[in-house]
Order: structure tokens, then sequence, then C-alpha cells
């Protein structure tokens, strides 16, 4: 970012504490204004002020600064540059692209570095869709612009309004150049700023209904969320939560990927570097990397940045779903903000609330969560024109210490989301993956999305999943008993239902993220699986009923059919499946005439 | 990182009588203008007593100082104080190899300070996210519960979970003696930090460098446990500063060992309430995450740089509790854990890995076709889904007694009980990956063909069958008759 100075009240450092400095002499700075701090001009935000005295977290290390060094405001809050060549890049916390970053400073991070978000110098081919004469308002689309397999609107920004004077003609334009001028003189280019704590504006919300598919059987099947919708994934650590949000990022129906790596691994962030260029874009066919946008900053990078990378995220999330898109925010993990506003507010020294998390934790996580949604564009209403929708998913790795939800951070996360997603120690620990608990987890999002499914997914559906669900339930009960009496103990229409969860468990509930052909299940692919599973399920049900054994029926090579169902590749399935399911006819007919014979 | 308005050698050689308040490890200054955060100083008291401390915080009403060696004699009267440093560093060249170090990076094994060719903030910085390479390589360390099971890759992070009295030191030191690809031992180096460890550890881990023939590629950076606690703060940052050097300056694949890090976080406690922080789990720092994550997250590959830096912390689990804040912060930083386990150490197993809560998440980047073998990412799910499966019969058993069981209970019985005394138990023999995956494939012949869902019927055909055909059949199973 190039920032402007306001050099009537430069202060001086008179306190430096780990990431937070105190200056003195800055009457008239803003809450939550940027200052250059120190000689060497780390950015930081202005968090407390007494007087002319202020608090600042500052997003770079203050090892070596002196007392006395000047602290410069430069009038603005933290902001984001907005505009087309965000697609594809990796930023830092504070919206740096890590790759100028290298540039100046090499494979370590140093301090004091600037880089402006968008690159000033790569041109982009403006085709203008406003007039002159145009009355525009806010949101408005003046333009287009090819970027990636995308069309980029450029938006009037919100909060300007007025009558075009001129636009500029179809051509190549870098940024920062003037693309339209609007009557009183108000210029207006490519590039817009936005501070990122405050929700980029809208018409209104929307109810959702359309589902956030994400490829994963155990999500769609039993825990489908909206596009639009909210959900966390809490997990102890090596439960998965991180190849959870990966998968996701790869698969979801999304158009857009907003990626926040908040706190975590370094090596993580290489891997989704090293992978995401080689694969493919379900619905662009482009690499899945032009619709990624690439929000980091580990957990070794400086704690403040932690705070403002996940709002630089939403930020960016919020400014293509005002384009119209559909765009997914993951963040991994939210914990680790928590954690930064904790240890800011301790440095503070504010009066600390459950697990020395500040009293206002919970109030800045519902305001997280909230800025979701699917929603009407903000732009001049016009009768008889369809109207620009666009929705911004929200998926938030939480990670609750020593694996105990009973902590702050879940809890006041579980209040605002709109689906639990729980993953379990005991399930990763046997590498069920993905280890999501199917008692534990749940959704608010089953009644918005029933039409959907009624009409979209393949027939059966919501059957199938009723049915599928009771059965989970029922084994969850037997499993107790057996905990008691053991397995031989229960009936043998009691233990088809334990082998038959069993079937479930190893088949449809686990996805094998690694396999090329089960890593994404389609719905009509899940949708067969499970019809599979319930259709033994049903026939030795029955042939109990007429007398079988339980022995008898399960040493039939049917379960190992099913299983390998799952690795079959998306076009081959529906072949794969009837094949199976034929023999499954067969051979129960088979045992019912050996028996009668 | 220098900051060139602090350099003048003038402000080097001045003293100042500002001593006002001694608490603890922690000396306040009277005033925080002279002397920038991080800085390292000279504390001299009238008598010659010497003390080292590193500026923790500024204001205009003091500055807060640790003193490495303790406060012990320091007194407010007589005690001068002048920078010596304005920020900690560490002296980095090749002649670091082969030599022992204290906490703070001074010599202890009797000669002079090696030349240095870099003087280096030990501090670091931390590596850009698109700087990094991904860690694919392959380290074979001969230990099966490692190698099949959660493969180790180079530029990875991988700690042992240990309780008090279990074997997590031999287990480290068979990994430096055992590890590496056949063809490029040359390049391989350790280097060594301890924190707070005892004389007698100490000694066994200098002894087992030296017998592995590896003494004079091995870098200690050696902290006891009567050594001053804060400088074990410093000891694990002097090592990975050595580490970083190595790897990335002269090429070498580094191989870092950190213990015990439950020390080291004892110590930064220690610090955190003689600085009256809230505290936060059991009076550990908030920021303990944090202040891990600079430390473990020091390992990796660059793009375009030969070396690596790869990280084997030790842990010790205070009672055995993996959600005590150290491992549980450790384990969400690090790239997996090896958990070891009481209950398989009273039965004699070694190294009593108790595979089921240890991950290695980097395992899928180093196995495979062309790295260890085609089969052997399907081969460890179905080993780890059936060992968790007999685990839990076993459990059942204990409660129903084995009469309630089933056939296929026992026999996956059998296959846990088999899989622990010989997959797990290897002793110090030194396995190659091929006998690894071998002998996961006899084991799985105890249990079903029909069971194994994880694999693909392409790979059981190659392997379930072929082993069975040649008749191998381990000593353990004719013992049990099966």
């Amino acid at each position: 970012m190039t920032l402007p100075t306001r050099t009537e009240c430069i202060g001086k450092i008179v306190r430096i504490a780990g990431s937070m400095i105190s200056a003195s002499g800055m009457h008239g700075v803003a809450m939550g204004e940027v200052l250059r701090v120190g000689k060497a001009g780390l950015l930081g935000e202005v968090i407390r002020i007494d007087g002319d005295t202020v608090d600042a977290q500052v997003f770079e290390d203050t090892q070596g600064m002196f007392l006395g060094e000047p602290v410069v405001p430069t009038g603005t809050p933290l902001s984001v540059e907005l505009g087309p060549g965000l697609l594809g890049g990796t930023f830092d916390g504070i919206q740096r692209p890590l790759s100028s970053l290298q540039k100046q400073s090499g494979d370590f991070i140093s301090r004091g570095l600037t880089a402006p978000a968008l690159d000033r110098s790569s041109r982009w081919l403006f085709t203008p869709t406003a007039q002159n004469g145009q009355e525009v308002t806010g949101g408005d689309i003046l333009g287009t612009v090819p970027e990636k397999h995308f069309v980029h609107r450029i938006l009037v920004p919100p909060k300007v309004k007025g009558v075009v004077r001129e636009i500029a003609p179809k051509g190549e334009y870098g940024v920062d150049d003037v693309i339209a001028v609007l009557d009183g003189g108000v210029e207006l280019r490519m590039l817009q700023v936005w501070p990122i704590k405050e929700p980029r504006p809208i018409l209104k919300k929307l109810p959702v209904d359309r589902p956030f598919l994400t490829g994963q059987r155990v999500l769609d099947c039993l825990f489908p969320i909206a596009l639009g919708g909210t959900a966390i994934v809490p997990g102890g650590f090596g439960t998965g939560k991180t190849v959870v949000e990966q998968t996701l990022a790869k698969y979801c129906n999304a158009d857009i990927i907003v990626y926040i790596g908040c706190g975590e691994r370094g090596n993580e962030m290489a891997d989704v570097l090293d992978e995401f260029p080689h694969l493919k874009d379900p619905k662009t066919g482009g690499p899945l990397m032009d619709r990624t946008i690439l929000v980091v900053n580990t957990s070794n990078m400086p704690v403040a940045a932690r705070d403002a990378s996940v709002y630089t995220g939403v930020a960016i999330a919020e400014y293509y779903r005002d384009q119209g898109y559909d765009v997914a925010l993951m963040a991994d993990s939210t914990s680790r903000w928590a954690e930064a506003l904790r240890e800011i507010a301790s440095r503070l020294e504010e009066m600390p609330g459950e697990e020395g998390y500040p009293t206002y934790l919970a109030a800045r996580i519902a305001a997280f969560y909230e800025r979701s949604g699917r929603v009407e564009c903000l732009e001049t209403v016009r009768e008889g024109e369809p109207p620009r929708c666009g929705s911004l998913t929200i998926v938030g790795a939480v990670s609750p210490a020593g694996g105990d939800y009973s902590e702050p951070v879940t809890q006041t996360s579980l209040r605002v989301a709109g689906a639990l997603w729980a993953l379990d120690a005991t399930l990763a620990y046997r590498r069920h993956y993905p280890a999501v608990n199917w008692n534990r987890s749940y959704t608010l999002y089953l009644k918005e999305l029933e039409e959907w499914f009624s009409t979209h997914a393949p027939a059966g559906w919501t059957e199938r999943r009723r049915a599928l669900v009771e059965l989970l339930q029922r084994d969850a009960e037997l499993q107790e008993v057996v905990q008691l009496v053991g397995p031989d103990a229960l009936q043998d229409a009691q233990r088809l239902v334990l082998e038959t969860a069993r079937l479930v468990r190893e088949v449809f509930l686990q996805q094998n993220a690694f396999s090329d052909a089960d890593a994404y299940s389609s719905l009509p692919k899940t949708s067969g699986l499970l019809e599979a599973v319930l259709a033994f399920y049903q026939a030795a049900r029955e042939a109990l009923e007429k007398g079988m054994v339980l022995s008898d029926i399960l040493r039939l090579p049917l379960r190992e059919d099913i299983a390998r169902l799952r690795d079959v590749s998306r076009e081959k399935f529906e072949e794969a499946r009837a094949e199976v399911m034929k023999r499954l006819e067969h051979q129960f007919s088979n045992l019912v005439t050996q028996r009668s014979e | 990182m220098t900051n060139p308005s602090i350099q003048s050698s003038d402000l080097l050689e001045r003293e100042y009588w500002d001593v006002q308040y001694i608490s603890g490890p922690l000396v306040f200054l009277r005033t925080g203008s002279r002397f920038p955060t991080g800085a390292i100083l000279e504390l001299q008291t009238a008598d010659g007593v010497v003390r080292h401390g590193q500026v923790l915080e500024v204001s205009q009403h003091h500055a807060v100082v640790q003193v490495l060696e303790g406060t012990q004699g320091l007194d407010v009267k007589t005690t001068t104080v002048s920078l010596q440093k304005e920020a900690a560093r560490l002296g980095v060249s090749r002649g670091i190899l082969g030599r022992r170090f204290n906490g703070v990076g001074a010599p202890i094994d009797g000669m002079p300070a090696p030349v240095p060719d870099a003087e280096v903030d030990i501090m670091g910085a931390a590596i850009n996210p698109v700087s990094r390479d991904k860690p694919s390589d392959f380290i074979e360390t001969g230990i099966s519960a490692i190698d099949g099971m959660n493969t180790l890759v180079r530029g990875q992070k991988l700690p042992i979970f240990a309780g008090a009295g279990l074997p997590a030191n031999e287990v480290a030191a068979l990994i430096v003696q055992q590890a590496g690809t056949k063809n490029d031992t040359e390049e391989f180096v350790v280097v060594f930090g301890a924190m707070g460890l005892t004389e007698r550890e100490a000694a066994f881990f200098l002894k087992s460098f030296d017998s592995g023939g590896r003494g004079n590629r091995v870098v200690a950076f050696i902290n006891k446990a009567n050594d001053p606690a804060i400088e074990r703060l410093f000891a694990p940052r002097c090592a990975l500063t050595a580490a970083e050097y190595l790897a990335f300056e002269l090429g070498y694949h580094v191989l870092v060992i950190l213990t015990d890090m439950t020390n080291y976080c004892d110590a930064l406690r220690q610090i955190s309430s003689a600085r009256e922080e809230i505290p936060g789990r059991r009076g550990y720092p908030g920021y303990m995450y944090t202040d891990l994550s600079t430390i473990y997250e020091r390992a990796g590959r660059i793009r375009g740089k030969k070396g690596s830096v790869t990280q084997v912390p030790i842990l010790t689990m205070p009672d055995d509790d993996m959600t005590h804040p150290i491992p549980d912060l450790t384990g969400y930083i690090t790239e997996g854990q090896i958990v070891l386990s009481r209950g398989l150490h009273r039965q004699g197993v070694f190294p009593p890995v108790d595979i089921l809560p240890c991950l290695s998440r980097l395992m899928n980047n180093g196995i495979g076709e062309g790295r260890t073998r085609a089969d052997h990412r399907q081969l460890a799910n179905q080993l780890y889904a059936s060992y968790a499966h007999g685990r839990d019969i076993r459990r059942l058993m204990s409660i129903v007694g084995e009469e309630a069981l089933g056939e296929l209970d026992r026999k996956y019985l059998a296959f846990a009980r088999a899989f622990e005394q010989q997959m797990i138990h290897q002793g110090e023999s030194r396995r190659t990956i091929e006998e690894t995956l071998d002998l996961g494939w006899r084991l799985l012949s105890l249990i079903p063909k029909e069971e194994l869902t994880r694999i693909n019927k392409d790979l059981i055909d190659r392997y379930y069958c072929e082993i069975m055909e040649d008749g191998v059949r381990s000593p353990f199973l004719k013992e049990q008759s099966l």
C-alpha cells in the first residue's frame, strides 16, 4: 500500500512491548488509523487512545527499536486494494504480495518492506458498459475486464454517485488509470480501496436456497450447508482440519475461493502453491489456482497481522461477491486469530474474560461470520431487470485446545455458525478421513435446501438420506449395548445393523482425498453408492426374515464388491453400480434357493 | 535487522548505573530510552560479578531485562549496565561442525570459538511461504513404526511425545545413527539443541553421536539441567540458526534434535510469571503457541537451495497427558507426532511407539511409486484401520471376555498382538523400507482378504497372494498355532 502521511501529528514511541507500542504526541489520530512506526516505517494500527498517547499493534517484528523513534499517522484505516489482478495471488496478512516481498528481501521476510497489492504495470483490457450521461450509484458496473477465466466487473465504489461525464473507450489500462469521470470531477479507476473492518454494503440479504456442494459424501449427504452459509470445522491436532479446508477449496462449487492461512504452517502453504496450479477448476477448466486467492500469515509471522489477515480475506471475498459471484472463504484457523486478539488484549492489560480471551471475542467472531450470506448486490435498482446476486460462504477451522470443545472459541463460533462439522480424533487414529463425527455434527440448512435436493439431486435422495440417518442412529444405540454384553449376545437382525453401519463407515462416510477416483464424489455417485449399501441392507433383512443365518449372508462377497465401487471413476460408475446391484440380487436369490433345497 | 543508529562504538563502551529493581530472573532499569528491544546487555557489579541479559520491553519508566545467568549477586547500588550487542547473535561458519557449545553459543569443549563467517540474529526471520519448496524426500530411519506408518521427509518437523521414563532419547539417538538416504550421508549433519538436559542424558547423546562415527558431523548446543534456566530460551534458537546456516548457505541436509521442549516451555513460563503477565492454561503464557512456532517453523526446504532443515523435537508429556498445553500446542504446529506408549514399553517393545495417535502429515509427499513403493500408502492405511479395530476388540474383550468374541474378532485380536510384537518391536535392528512393507503384508495375512477394503484389488493380487504362496509365516504365528 502506498499511504499518505499526516505530518501535523507525528508522535514518538514511549513504550515497546512485543508487537505493541505506545506513542505520545499524537493528538487527533483515529481509532483504527494506520501508523508508520519507527525509522523502519513498520505498519501499525491504533487500538487505544488516551489523550495524545495511543497504543498501536504493529504488523511486523519490533525488535531493535528505540524509544523516541517517530510514529507517523497516515490518516486512513487499514484497507485493501481491490481491482483486477487479485486472482491467483498470494498475499500476506496486510495484503503485500509475497512474491514482491521475495524479490525485495529474498527467501526470508525482512521488516519494513512495502509493496502494492496490485501490480501497477499490468495492463487490462477494459470494455465499457456504462454510457456517458448515465446516472450511476455505488455498485453499478462501469465496464468489464477479463481476469483469468472470469469476467471482472469494474464497479462504482460504494458511497459514490453521480452522472458519468466521460467513460474511457475500450482499450488497455493500468489499475490506476482513470476510466471514468463523474460530474463534479470525481475520477474513478479500476483500483478501489476499502477499509477491511467495514463490511461492504449490499442491497439486501436473501434467503439461502442452493447447496454449497463439496464432493465429500459425508458433508453433501448428511450435513450440507448452503451457498452463503457458514460452517465451522473444529478438531484437535491431526484430525484433518487443513485437509478438509483444502479439499473444499479444490472441489466446492463456488466460483472463487479465498483461502486464509492464519497462524498455520508454512509447509502447508507450500503444498497449496505446489498443487493448485496443476489442478483443474471443474467449472472453467483452467488451473485451480486461477480461481483462488491466498492470504497467508504463517504462525511465525507477526501476531498482529493474523487479525488483519482475516479481515483482508473477507474484504477481498466481498468484493468478488459484489460482482455477482459465489465466493467461498476458508479460514484456517480462526483459533489462531482469537489467540492473537488475546495476546494483544493482554499487552493492553485489559480485564480478561474466559481463559484469558478478551470479552469482545464473541462479538468479533459473530461479526466475522455475519459477513457471509447470499445477497442482492449493491446497484441501482431498475424495473424489469433481474437483480445481480452473489454469495459468500464461510468455512472456519477451529483448533480447540486439547481437543476440548468447551473452550471459548469453539463455543462462541458454534453460536453463530450454521453447521458444525465436528472432527474426531478417534476416527483420525484409524485413518477414517474425513474424520467427521456423524453423531456430533449438525447442519441448520436442511429445510432451506430440501427443495433444491428434491428437484436437482438424483431421485430418492431425501428418502435415502433419512434411511441412512436412522441406520446410524440405531448403530449408535447398539454400540452401547455391545460395550456391555459383547456382539455375540445380539440377535442377527441387530448384528446386521452393526455390520451394515460398518459398511457405511468404510465405504460411504470415508473418502480418500489422495485417490483420483474417490477424492471428489458427485451427487449421482454419492447417491448411487448409498443406494447400493441400502440395497444390501434391505436384501439382507428380507433374507433374515425368510430364516437365513447372518453368517451365511456375510460370507457373500458382496460387501467387498460394494466397497470397490468407491474407487470406480465417475464415467464408469453407473455401469459398475448396475453390475453390483445385479450381482446382489442374484446372490441373495441363490442363497434363498440353496436354503430351501 | 541491523539498526544503523546504534552502531557507534561510543554507545557500546558507555556504562550506566541504572538498576532499580531486581526480581527473579528480571532486572528493571530506570529508563528504557538507552537500549533497543532485543539488545544484549552486560551487567557488572563492583565485586566483579558479570552477567548478561536481553532487553524484553522498554518504556519511559523502565526497561525490563531478562538475565541469562540468574540474578544472584546483582545489586542496585554498584551494578553497571553496558550494551554488548544490539541483538542476540551467533557466529557461524563451517568450523562449528564437530563442536560443543553452551545454550548461548559459547564453546564448552575447551577449544577457542570458531572464527565466524557471519554473525546471525538468532531470532531468525520467517521463510517467505512462496519461497518454500514442498518437502518430499523420504528419510529412511530404519524404524518400521516411522518409515512404514509415519514416514519422515526432509524439511519436516516431527516431534517425539514421550512420558517420563520412556526411552525417547534412545529413539532419537537411533534415528540419528540410522537416518539418511544411502547415497548422501556425506552431506548429512546433525544439530543437537539440549535444554535442561541432565548430565547423564547429555553424556548418553554425546557418546551415541561419537559411536555412530558422526561425531565430527554434529554441532551441539547444550544447556544442562544445572545451567541457567533462561539460557534454555536461547539454546534452540542458536541450534536452529546454526542449522539454517549449514542448510541454506552450505547446502547440508540438517537433522535438528531438540530436547527437551518441556524444559524450554517451563523457562518461558518462568519469565512470563516474573513479568506478571496474565497466565493462560496451566500458568503457561498465552503467547506460547506463537513463541513455539518461531522455533518449529524454522524447518523446511527452500526453492533452488540444496540443503534442508528437518526437526525432531522431543518433549515429555507431564503425566503422559497429551492434552497438556505443551504437547497440545506443539501438535498444532508440527507436521505430525510420534507418541511413545508406556504400555508397550512395559511389555519390552522397542521402540515403544503407540502408532494410533501418531501422524506424519507430509507422509504422502514422500511415499509411493518411485519414492518408496506403490503399495505403501494403502498398506499403511489398512494396517492402521485393522490395528485400530483389533485394539477396539481387545478393549471389548476385557469387558465381555474372550468367549463372547466371534471367529473374525479373534483374528483381529491376533493381528493386533502380532503387529505390536513384530512390526513395532524391532529392538536396535535396522529395517529397510522394503523389509518393513513386506512384513506389513505378512501380518495382514492373519485377517481374511475380504477385510482389506483399504487396498486396491490389483495391489492385493500382487502382494497378498505372493507372500502367502511363498508359505512365509512368522515365527510368532507358529507359537500361537493359528
